[in-house]
């Protein structure tokens, strides 16, 4: 409730909107004692925070929080430039709004593209404060400093709630006057701040899009075609129309678009219940004329026994790599495959949208809300200011989430049945409609001269787009600096892409985590098959300290990148003994800027049960935001990677996707899960993101760990393809 | 006929189908929307509850089932004014990440330390193992269960 709304010129920096002051009532948790009502003003400074007269500030947490940790991380660095104590910061969820640019999760790229803006967004508001409290004192500023919350001027200390009115009328400063701490006064960067959601989650509280419950509302479900691309040409609607419970029941149109709404049945109802047994009872005829008919088997099958043949269009070539080859003093050649993955998120798809004439309200569990606002106002006409969407916590994103599908659909329901309607899939409507990691085959050939060192480098790599033209749009696109590009000579790389309908997306670290596993498991083989040491092979092969060019971001500084890879062999004890069975495997990998080592001790028993002991980390990602949420993403990093390389792959026969639910598709349980170590080498480098890079060398860590323990080389994934299960 | 139980100390008379699911029957009906669907086959655990003490998969568990039953969800977990251990154990470690299985997990973990107070390690996977965590928190449920025992359950 809004008890006073004062209408003053503020000079904010970033979108010069009112300042408002606020009352709400400061809300306990449930079951925490008597909730006591509290008038509160509060006085926004800028687009990040409000200074409440309780002494507490409010922090504005922009992007989507989907596990990785923005909804604490983010604000910590604004926390930690206006110089408050984290115990005296509250955090909301803010409003989709151009005032914040794109809001969006994906990429690891919050903690990179934020950390500097949202650190002038904390040091503005602080000057401001200054400001206002030197000239409320009557003293330069320079004469001011500031410490948890306070300004200091010899024996005076005024709280920021008794600034903040005169502070906020102030001139925003430039940036350039700005003044940011040294990370060696920092207080709250780099300590273990626990989530700002935590006690909400355990006591059950409503955060997620799921949760979402009014007055009104209806409960959708929506089924699409098994295969994709198939449209409704009848269902027996009258039938559904007459069960307990249902309100509605009809088919939608679409073109099935990326992001746009695929074709199918809606059911609309009174609970959750009722609707989904209706959904059981739908018989739908579909016109499967433009259905996809792909099969992956068929598609592996044949790009393995082309992989080593020359074909295909050059993607790069760089040096002579014919001659490379023809003077080679040996040559290595192998070839890898990996699957199609689903993303699996553990909240099932879903989203609550209340159509009102030309207005709509939407609840969203989604990584690209900006994105959806957009879409909605394309394709269903509405005027984006008259599209509220409101942001809530996603159950998992994993990339799953920067499509707004179902927000699509949610949208189309409410409009057509004029009801409010939280729209829930089924998990085998999400695994069914997924946008897939897609599978490929690499053909891989090293060439090696009499000293054993790697001069030439042949890449046939054969993948899958939906126009059989375009992989960049495709989340397995050949980057410019992909390993070992501009590190060997005669490098070269050629692509074949087969045409095919089934809908790809990017998956926990795009492109990494299919391309670690080859190149992470073929370095392992040339050291292998030419008597080399491992260790030693990639540390030559990263050569001289130097920076590998890339497109912007993506430069790789090879000292960071041997830094990790001799930390971690330090930290694992690499090379010790180990009993017959048992033995280490090392992989490195960079993506998302990150640079991560990791080794890997199992053991394999005779009938090919693998117990991972343990999983060292080493990381070095520049500076570290909040140490536990940044433990946590390595860890759970690690057992992604391990989870989806044991035993997750989606078949996919005649354009329908086989696997329907956990049972087909099997996650790791804890009882598989190892001890993991995870350490960082913390730097001066501008810190980087962490949801996504310390999952690619897992595989290939494990892999070269199960070769040393049984003679045994995995070059296609999941294991379970091979024989291989947890122990 | 309405079926009559008790939902965290509360009775509770619904008049629903007898085959809804306690899931969606207290999501949707109750509004304790904190009981999660993961999967609806009894193999992800997010839907854990207990019905007379016992860890349950309330998508597999219908109203009908449950006439007469004392049903506890993540929300009636807590004591009066004072979280249950292993509630205070999960926030203090920070185990969640997107915290969309916790409640489950919780429920799994509350109904294991109550049959036995102090489990071994083994005694812990093999409570959980019917608990999926997407994110990979498992190394920190593990510590806070073993927190929350160390701490008297
Ligand atoms: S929803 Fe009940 S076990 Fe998954
Ligand atoms: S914390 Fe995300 S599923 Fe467990």
């Amino acid at each position: 409730m809004i008890d006073t709304n004062i209408s003053r010129r503020a000079f904010l920096g970033t979108s010069g909107a009112l300042v408002v002051a606020v009352s709400f009532t400061a809300c306990k948790p449930k079951g925490a004692g008597p909730v006591t009502e509290t008038q509160v003003t509060s006085t926004p400074m800028n687009a990040h925070v409000e200074i409440g007269s309780d002494g507490f500030v409010t922090l504005f947490a922009q992007h989507p929080e989907i596990g990785q940790g923005v909804k604490t991380s983010l604000p910590m660095i604004v926390a930690e430039e206006l110089d408050v104590p984290w115990e005296k910061v509250r955090v909301r969820q803010s409003e989709i709004d151009p005032k914040y640019g794109f809001q969006f999760a994906g990429g690891s790229l919050s903690v990179p593209m934020l950390w500097q803006p949202l650190r002038e967004a904390g040091a503005t508001a602080r000057a401001m404060l200054v400001s206002a409290a030197a000239e409320k004192l009557g003293v330069e500023q320079s004469q001011c400093k500031t410490e948890n919350g306070f300004v200091i001027s010899g024996s005076k200390r005024l709280p920021y709630s008794e600034l903040a009115e005169a502070a906020a009328l102030l001139p925003v400063p430039d940036k350039a006057e700005l003044k940011f701490k040294d990370s060696q006064d920092f207080k709250i960067l780099g300590r273990r701040i626990t989530g700002v959601d935590n006690e909400a989650l355990v006591t059950g509280r409503p955060l997620f899009g799921i949760d979402q419950q009014f007055e009104g509302l209806h409960y959708g479900a929506y089924t699409k075609c098994p295969s994709v691309g198939g449209i409704v040409k009848s269902a027996n609607l009258d039938e559904i129309k007459a069960m307990p419970g249902i309100t509605d029941a009809f088919a939608l149109d679409a073109k099935g678009e990326v992001d746009a709404l695929k074709p199918g049945v809606a059911i609309v109802g009174t609970s959750t219940f009722a609707v989904l047994k209706a959904k059981n009872a739908l018989k739908i005829d579909w016109d499967l004329s433009n259905a996809s008919t792909f099969n992956w088997e068929e598609f592996l099958e044949r790009s393995k026994s082309a992989a080593l043949k020359d074909g295909g269009t050059s993607l790069f070539s760089d040096g002579d790599v014919k001659t490379a080859f023809n003077s080679a003093d040996k040559t290595v050649e192998h070839v890898y495959a990996y699957p199609f993955l689903a993303h699996a998120p553990l909240e099932p798809q879903n989203c609550t949208a209340k159509v009102d004439g030309d207005k709509v309200e939407i609840w969203a569990p989604t990584q690209m809300p900006t994105q959806a606002v957009q879409m909605v106002a394309e394709n269903f006409g509405f005027k984006p200011e008259n599209i509220v969407l409101n942001q809530t916590r996603c159950g998992g994103g994993f990339g799953r989430r920067l499509f707004n599908d179902f927000v699509a659909e949610a949208v189309a329901i409410s409009q057509k049945a004029g009801v409010p309607v939280k729209v829930q899939w089924t998990r085998e409507d999400d695994m069914a409609n997924d946008y897939y990691r897609p599978g490929a085959v690499h053909g891989c050939a090293a060439a090696l001269d009499a000293s054993g060192k790697i001069t030439g480098w042949k890449v046939n790599f054969h993948t899958l787009s939906k126009d059989g033209e375009t992989p960049g749009r495709s989340p397995n696109a050949y980057m410019d600096n992909e390993f070992p590009r501009h590190l060997v000579d005669h490098y070269s790389v050629n692509e074949t892409v087969t045409k095919m309908a089934i809908p790809t997306g990017w998956w926990r670290a795009p492109i990494s985590n299919g391309f670690a596993f080859v190149y992470g498991s073929f370095l392992h083989e040339i050291a292998h098959e030419t008597g080399q040491d491992y260790v030693e092979l990639v540390l030559s092969l990263y050569g001289d300290d130097q920076i590998i060019p890339g497109p912007q971001g993506s430069e790789i500084n090879t000292a960071r990148a041997k830094g990790v890879i001799r930390e971690v062999a330090k930290r694992s004890n690499w090379g010790k003994k180990l009993p017959k069975g048992r033995a280490q495997g090392l992989a490195y990998y960079y993506s998302h800027s990150g640079y991560i080592g990791e080794v890997v001790e199992l053991e394999v028993s005779a009938d090919k049960a693998v117990k991972v002991h343990k999983v060292d980390v080493v990381a070095d990602v520049g500076p570290i935001v909040n140490m536990s949420g940044a433990e946590n993403q390595c860890a759970g990093s690690v057992i992604d990677g391990l989870s989806t390389m044991m035993n997750l792959q989606v078949n996919i026969q005649n354009g329908q996707i086989i696997e329907g639910n956990f049972d087909t598709y099997p996650l790791m349980r804890m009882p598989s899960t190892p001890e993991i170590d995870v350490h960082f080498i913390q730097s001066n480098n501008p810190p980087t993101g962490l949801g996504e890079p310390a999952l690619p060398p897992l595989a290939p860590a494990v892999c070269n760990a199960i070769f040393s323990a049984t003679g045994e080389r995995v070059r296609e994934l999941p294991l379970s393809k091979s024989g291989f299960r947890f122990a | 006929m309405a079926i009559n139980l008790k939902i965290n100390g509360k009775r509770v008379s619904s008049s629903s189908d007898p085959e809804t699911p306690l899931l969606w029957f207290v999501r949707d009906e109750l509004n304790l929307v904190g009981t999660k669907f993961g999967c609806g086959i009894a193999q992800c655990g997010a839907c854990t509850i207990h019905v007379d003490g016992v860890a349950v998969r309330s998508c597999q568990t219908t109203l009908e089932d449950a006439e007469g039953l004392d049903v506890k969800t993540i929300e009636g977990l807590a004591g009066k004014d004072r979280l249950h251990a292993l509630q205070q154990a999960w926030i203090d470690l920070d185990v969640a990440q997107c915290g969309y299985c916790q409640a489950g997990q919780i429920m799994s973990a509350a109904a294991l330390l109550a049959d036995n107070p102090s489990p071994s390690d083994q005694d812990i996977d093999d409570a959980m193992a019917g608990n999926l965590c997407r994110c990979g928190t498992y190394p920190r449920i593990r510590a806070a269960i073993k927190q929350a025992a160390g701490m008297g359950g």
